[in-house]
């Protein structure tokens, strides 16, 4: 918990996010709660169970004790280590958590899963004691004690990271591994490529005729995408080159999103993955530069029609708007999608925390988060199309500023 | 996976390469063939309309052509018939004349014979009758020439005779 909170405030003070400011407030709160019933044993900690839940995940956790396990791919001095990501998983402990034990790979370095953060575990080490306390603990545990004395320790061991994070004897490999998150994005544009080309087979079978079964219900998207996004944005002539990237982040950003709504299936939450909305803007950044124009490069380095004193105050912002159109819109798109799952994970906390003190609580409690819950899925149904809209829109905006061709010049000159 | 908001580089590494080999598939495999049936059924549908446009307007051009070759010949069914009225109204008139005249003329020619067969009778009646009062005063002289009596007799007989005739 201390760890995903000290790691939020990082992020939040790196990103400047106002949006997160909810969501940190929802962890604190969530916080707070574990802290006041530390000592009661295994408390149910919703901050924890939402972390798990929205972070990625060596592991996909469908329900209970039933996890899938992912490929762990590693590199470390030069070799590459492949492993099941079920080696280090280590039973499961008195209250049905999935406990981890570190792993010696082919290669002869061993490695452990802390928070589903890969360390190389140094035999000689002496940071590692407050680590080794922990897995003690959770491999004799059984009573509230020790249970309680790990979780005193875990604080020491991170403190323990912090303080050499960046030596070599603690060492993080570089983790190429498939996590929950990248297999859900396999999983989605693999389905993509078999919707799509069985969707082009039938223009391609049924030329010239009315659109029927999955292409009927694809089609208005595409066209949607195409007539109403790309055309309106970028122009006629030139949005053919723009429209298979904009519908393939369409698609992407929005089967996504309807993937991280199902429960039990991974609790995939694939575009609220900062590395993710991360590769797509980058995309938009480096598409929107290639086919940026004079005339798109004069606005921002010389903008026309200003005096000179104002445009040493209007270049740089023109300059720094290059790179933050395309972090806005990882931001938004992560921010966005996070909150959602937060919220309706908010809501199912709420009646186990309830459920806690009595049955009739959460009971009780459960009849109203039940319904907040239903208008939560709506909304983020709604959302999940939104922010696939608003994130190809914006995209098509900006590539659409780029190529802009000369309009209003005559009035500048 | 630290964190939530954290970048990960495999992640980033996973993400570009699937996503960019997904993207690039998908462009030659997918959304080519079907931007492209899309503008060629936008382009049919397109052509059609002009297509039934440009029908419509020759239908009504032709309509039009069509209104004017029956007016066209309507006016000349008329002229026929006119002409055909007035040619016929001639030839009856022609031919009411015609008969006029030649009922005149054997009229006429009718009057004619009958006064002369008229004529002819008279002169042949007066031819008789001057024959006859010839004869009648022949006998009568005779009678008288010879008896009284015999004289009256003859005169009756005589009356008779003219009478008979």
């Amino acid at each position: 918990m201390q760890n995903v909170l000290t790691s939020i405030q990082n992020t939040y003070t790196k990103f400047g996010m106002a949006l997160m400011a909810l969501m940190l407030s929802v962890t604190v709160a969530f916080g707070q709660h574990e802290d006041a019933h530390a000592e009661g044993g295994h408390e149910f900690k919703p901050g924890d169970m939402i972390m798990h839940h929205i972070s990625d995940g060596h592991q996909i956790h469908i329900i209970g004790q039933i996890y899938i396990p992912l490929p762990v791919i590693l590199i470390h001095d030069g070799h590459v280590d492949m492993f099941s990501s079920s080696n280090f998983w280590d039973g499961f402990d008195a209250h049905g958590e999935l406990k981890f034990k570190p792993y010696t790979a082919s290669s002869g370095t061993t490695y452990e899963n802390h928070h589903e953060m890969i360390h190389i575990v140094d035999s000689n080490a002496h940071v590692d004691h407050a680590h080794e306390a922990v897995a003690h603990a959770d491999t004799l545990h059984t009573d509230s004690t020790h249970v309680a004395a790990a979780h005193a320790a875990a604080p020491v061991a991170e403190a323990a990271h912090d303080e050499h994070g960046g030596h070599g004897d603690h060492a993080k490999p570089m983790d190429f591994s498939i996590t929950k998150n990248v297999f859900g994005m396999f999983v989605v544009l693999i389905l993509m490529i078999i919707i799509f080309k069985s969707i082009a087979n039938s223009y391609k079978k049924r030329e010239g005729q009315a659109p029927k079964g999955m292409q009927n219900l694809f089609e208005p998207f595409i066209l949607f995408v195409r007539n109403e996004v790309a055309i309106p944005s970028i122009g006629k002539k030139k949005a053919d080159k723009y429209v298979p990237f904009l519908l393939t982040v369409f698609f992407f950003i929005w089967m996504s999103n309807m993937l991280g709504l199902i429960p039990f299936l991974g609790g995939f939450n694939i575009t609220g993955t900062m590395s993710i909305t991360l590769v797509l803007a980058a995309l938009v950044f480096i598409i929107t530069t290639v086919s940026g124009n004079g005339h798109y490069w004069g606005h921002i380095f010389w903008p026309p029609g200003v005096p000179l004193p104002i445009k040493f105050i209007l270049v740089p912002i023109e300059f720094v708007s290059v790179f933050q159109k395309p972090m806005v819109l990882m931001v938004r798109l992560t921010a966005n999608i996070t909150a959602g799952h937060i919220i309706i994970l908010a809501f199912v906390s709420l009646v186990l925390l309830f459920g806690q003190n009595s049955a009739v609580a959460g009971y009780s409690v459960g009849v109203g988060s039940v319904l907040f819950m239903v208008f939560m899925f709506f909304i983020e149904l709604l959302v999940a199309f939104l922010q696939a809209y608003v994130f190809t829109l914006l995209a098509a905006l900006y590539f659409g500023d780029a190529t802009q061709e000369h309009h209003h010049d005559d009035e500048h000159h | 996976m630290e964190g939530l908001l954290s970048v990960s580089v495999g992640t980033v590494f996973w993400a570009s390469v699937s996503f960019i080999i997904v993207l690039l598939l998908l462009k030659k495999m997918a959304w080519g063939p079907i931007v492209a049936s899309l503008k060629e059924r936008e382009e049919g549908i397109a052509n059609a309309l002009n297509e039934a446009e440009r029908a419509r307007a020759e239908m009504v051009k032709l309509q039009a052509g069509n209104e004017d070759l029956l007016r066209q010949a309507r006016d000349e069914r008329d002229q026929i018939l006119k002409d055909a009225k007035l040619v016929a109204e001639k030839i009856r008139s022609e031919a009411s004349a015609k008969t006029q005249a030649e009922t005149d003329r054997m009229i006429t020619a009718a009057r004619a014979e009958i006064e002369n067969q008229k004529k002819a009778a008279i002169a042949e009646l007066k031819n008789s009758v001057a024959t006859l009062s010839i004869d009648i005063a022949e006998k009568l002289v005779r009678e008288k020439l010879t008896d009284a009596e015999k004289q009256k007799a003859l005169n009756q007989s005589m009356a008779a005779d003219i009478s008979a005739n």
